[in-house]
């Protein structure tokens, strides 16, 4: 696939379609493409599309929308869901992209590959079912379906939401077996508070506090975040107290509620492998089961749930309602 | 040489912080980091990098510098305390004590940092020698020897044993400290080991980076290089990098009000962060390429100009695997310093 | 810091309360005569969907134990659909709150009208009997804020 992506970017470079494109570039140790811009046919040599290219590259078209001259991205199926929800708020330009939906079997994650004791790595190669991973210890096997990120075992689907055209996808496509995205949320909503609390201070403490998850976000698109911001004093830029964790990642999470696309891209990027589409996946779940299921990015017209209500609502009370567990 | 058995080390650590806080990589949630050992504590010496390198051991991410408070209509000010007491930090690699040299010459030379100076004299390093170096590493490219890490003890985990050898005074307090569990060690195994760790690195991909372009002579080229202009692009501007990296040592300084009072205390900063040097006239760095050329000038010429030739680059590989983007110093040096 | 028995905790709660319902609802009570713990510090915004997340959080941080949002009944809304929008953010917000291990019982939403003196005093006194049965706030709290 990679073969007729290149080609056909090639033909829309050179009918002037567009003047760049927005892709992945081959990195050196054969897991490490990074999203890249390619001006003429000759870079585009180093394009590169195979599962280690997770990256989300909606984002980098706010950027991409404010330069001269329109745009080729290629977008996975659930980057099509950020893309939608930037088009809704106002964050793009839809008339100076041109989107190649591209056909996806899944994205890769190679510390799953490492923690299985493979090292040394030199390059990574799919074929089928199985990557091939030629390392300075000779060649090893790993199983793709072991190597998914947790995203893509809960896939939401094969569907573009928006394109122009689609490349190595069929319409109507079903993604395979699935989990439920919401296992793990339910898990903790089953636990005693103390056990939440124990949970999330594990986690949660691990945090840098490097800005990855927000900067990775489609969702955040703030030009100045209020983590930033000098004018308040939530610019704490480390958390020097445990408190600065909590804050941060709840107002994270909670500005980005009703607008997320659960992409996944924050739990991908995060240094530490805090869960954090667990925080995401919460909000998904309350909002699904408070105001109907509501599924961010599949179009660009409907209000969200946060900037909308009905006279029937259900009260915050509902929260002790349902827990009442102390 | 001494050694002692893998299934003693427990031993070894309860002895240890019996009398002196002990520094340690602990997997808490499945990443290890430097944490400071207790009983429950998960203990994960397997486990070849840290996301975090040890630097924090020394240099904290977040430290308080000293607290105000109004009173009674007075204002007291209390500044915090300095280390005093003796620690340990067990498990570093050569790269994280390259990289706590790097600290040193910023921290140690006039105006000595005080905070940093007081815990690098009180802190005694065991480093533990790379059994099997990763295809991010390239220490190698900066001199270093992850085989024979230099540091207070250098320490050798081979098969079901480790190996201990006290390099200085006070690597040799320490080992006199824990006499009782130590036995002697033979070197045999330690140069097989060595030779081993060698052969490796040999083959890894990075090991052979070309570091010849970058000198001081070359620094307005590379600065006026258009190449950074591509290169940042898939720059996020977070802050990963330089938070994982065991030689960035920029802090930002920040007041916290606390309601009756203010600390003020020093975090880690990162040059890839928008308001990183903001000063009253504004920010001189104004774009992210600007910041991007900022992080890898500093690492590999401005620091080293004033250095005597010392990268602050020590080749760990942390942003190698760690970058969002996959952006890396790597692709940096090959791109500018041309393909080894 | 200090170790206190449950007989010398003295709870800080902070109530938001809008300007147009629950803010009168308050004074009416005191004009009533009708008691509710000096606990409660009120904090007067313009409508209860000015207040954001951050608040809440902020109040916690700040030594708060327990924090309320009184604003008008749905319906009642001074700018029409302020408390709507308050409404389905709280109720997230809470359950994110009680998600990640903090004691529902420290938050609530009240609905209070400028002629509910009564309800606001017993909403009052039910919520600070509340807190006291909590005890003092130690999973969202910021040991720099603490006094000692």
């Amino acid at each position: 696939m990679q073969e007729r992506l290149i080609e056909r970017a090639k033909e829309l470079l050179a009918e002037g379609t567009v003047v760049r494109v927005l892709g992945w570039k081959r990195g050196d140790l054969g897991y490490d493409p990074e999203p890249a811009y390619f001006n003429s046919p000759e870079e585009l040599e180093d394009f590169v599309y195979d599962g280690f290219c997770g990256a989300n590259l909606s984002k980098y078209m706010i950027q991409a929308g404010k330069l001269e001259g329109n745009t080729l991205v290629f977008l996975k199926p659930c980057d099509t869901y950020s893309f939608n929800q930037l088009i809704k708020e106002h964050r793009v330009n839809r008339e100076k992209t041109y989107i190649i939906g591209v056909g996806c079997k899944g994205t890769l994650d190679i510390d799953k590959v490492k923690s299985a004791g493979i090292k040394g790595i030199e390059r990574v190669s799919c074929q089928g079912d199985v990557l091939k991973i030629q390392t300075i210890y000779g060649e090893k096997e790993f199983p793709f379906q072991e190597a998914l990120l947790e995203r893509c075992t809960v896939c939401k689907g094969k569907t573009h939401q928006i394109y122009d055209e689609l490349i190595g996808a069929e319409e109507g496509e079903e993604a395979g077996p699935l989990g439920n995205r919401f296992e793990m949320v339910e898990k903790l909503e089953a636990m005693s508070p103390e056990e939440r609390f124990a949970f999330w201070q594990k986690e949660l403490s691990k945090c840098i506090r490097c800005n990855a998850c927000r900067n990775v976000c489609p969702a955040c698109s703030c030009l100045k975040c209020v983590f930033d911001s000098n004018q308040f004093d939530s610019a704490q830029k480390a958390n020097a107290d445990t408190f600065e964790e909590q804050m941060f990642h709840i107002i994270r999470a909670f500005h980005v509620a009703g607008r997320c696309t659960d992409c996944g891209e924050c739990s991908r990027v995060c240094p530490q492998g805090i869960p954090l589409h667990l925080l995401n996946r919460k909000f998904i779940k309350d909002i699904n089961e408070f105001y109907g299921e509501y599924q961010a990015g599949e179009d660009t017209e409907s209000r969200a749930p946060l900037t909308n209500f009905t006279f029937e609502d259900v009260e915050p009370g509902i929260v002790s309602e349902r827990g009442g567990r102390h | 040489m001494y050694q002692i058995a893998k299934n003693r080390l427990p031993e070894l650590f309860a002895a240890i912080a019996g009398r002196e806080d002990l520094f340690l990589p602990i997997n808490k949630s499945g990443q290890a980091n430097f944490g400071l050992w207790s009983e429950e504590a998960q203990v994960d010496l397997d486990t070849l990098k840290t996301v975090k390198s040890g630097k924090d051991c020394f240099f904290p991410q977040s430290e308080t510098l000293y607290s105000c408070k109004k009173e009674e209509g007075k204002l007291s000010i209390d500044p915090a305390r300095l280390t005093e007491e003796p620690f340990v930090v067990f498990g570093m690699r050569a790269c994280d004590v390259q990289g706590l040299k790097v600290l040193d010459n910023v921290f140690l030379k006039d105006p000595v940092d005080s905070f940093y100076a007081a815990r690098r004299e009180h802190g005694t390093v065991v480093a533990l020698a790379c059994h099997e170096p990763e295809e991010t590493c390239f220490c190698k490219v900066f001199g270093i020897d992850a085989a024979n890490p230099g540091a207070d003890v250098a320490a050798w985990m081979i098969g079901e044993t480790l190996f201990w050898r006290p390099l200085t005074e006070k690597g040799e307090a320490l080992t006199g400290m824990v006499k009782d569990l130590l036995s002697d060690g033979e070197d045999r195994a330690v140069e097989e080991e060595k030779a081993q760790i060698r052969a490796i690195i040999e083959k890894l991909p990075y090991s052979h980076l070309n570091l010849s372009r970058f000198q001081p002579e070359n620094t307005m080229d590379l600065f006026d290089d258009p190449r950074w202009e591509e290169m940042y692009q898939p720059c996020l501007a977070c802050g990963t990098c330089t938070f994982v990296c065991p030689t960035c040592q920029c802090y930002d300084i920040k007041d916290f009000n606390t309601g009756e009072g203010v600390q003020r205390y020093r975090c880690w900063d990162s040059c890839m962060y928008s308001d990183f040097t903001m000063m009253a006239h504004g920010n001189m760095r104004t774009s992210q390429m600007q910041r991007f050329r900022q992080r890898f000038m500093h690492k590999l010429v401005y620091y080293p100009a004033n250095n005597e030739g010392m990268y602050s680059c020590v080749g760990c590989g942390r942003c190698v695997s760690k970058c969002p983007a996959s952006l890396n110093i790597v692709k940096v040096i090959k791109k500018l310093g041309g393909e080894a | 810091m200090q170790v206190e028995n449950k007989k010398e905790f003295r709870p800080k709660i902070v109530a938001f309360c809008c300007n147009w319902c629950s803010y009168a609802g308050a004074d009416l009570a005191g004009s009533s005569r009708l008691a509710y713990p000096a606990d409660v510090k009120i904090i007067r915004v313009p409508c209860s969907c000015r207040v954001n997340p951050m608040f809440i959080l902020r109040a916690f941080q700040r030594g708060a134990d327990g924090v309320i949002l009184c604003g008008c009944h749905p319906g009642d809304c001074h700018y029409t659909t302020g408390n709507y929008y308050a409404r389905r953010r709280m109720t997230l917000l809470f359950s994110m709150l009680d998600y990640l291990g903090v004691e529902h019982g420290r938050t609530r939403v009240e609905w209070v009208s400028a002629a509910e003196g009564v309800k606001f005093s017993t909403t009052m006194n039910e919520f600070v009997e509340k807190i006291y049965s909590l005890g003092e706030n130690v999973r969202l709290e910021d040991l720099r804020c603490k006094r000692d």
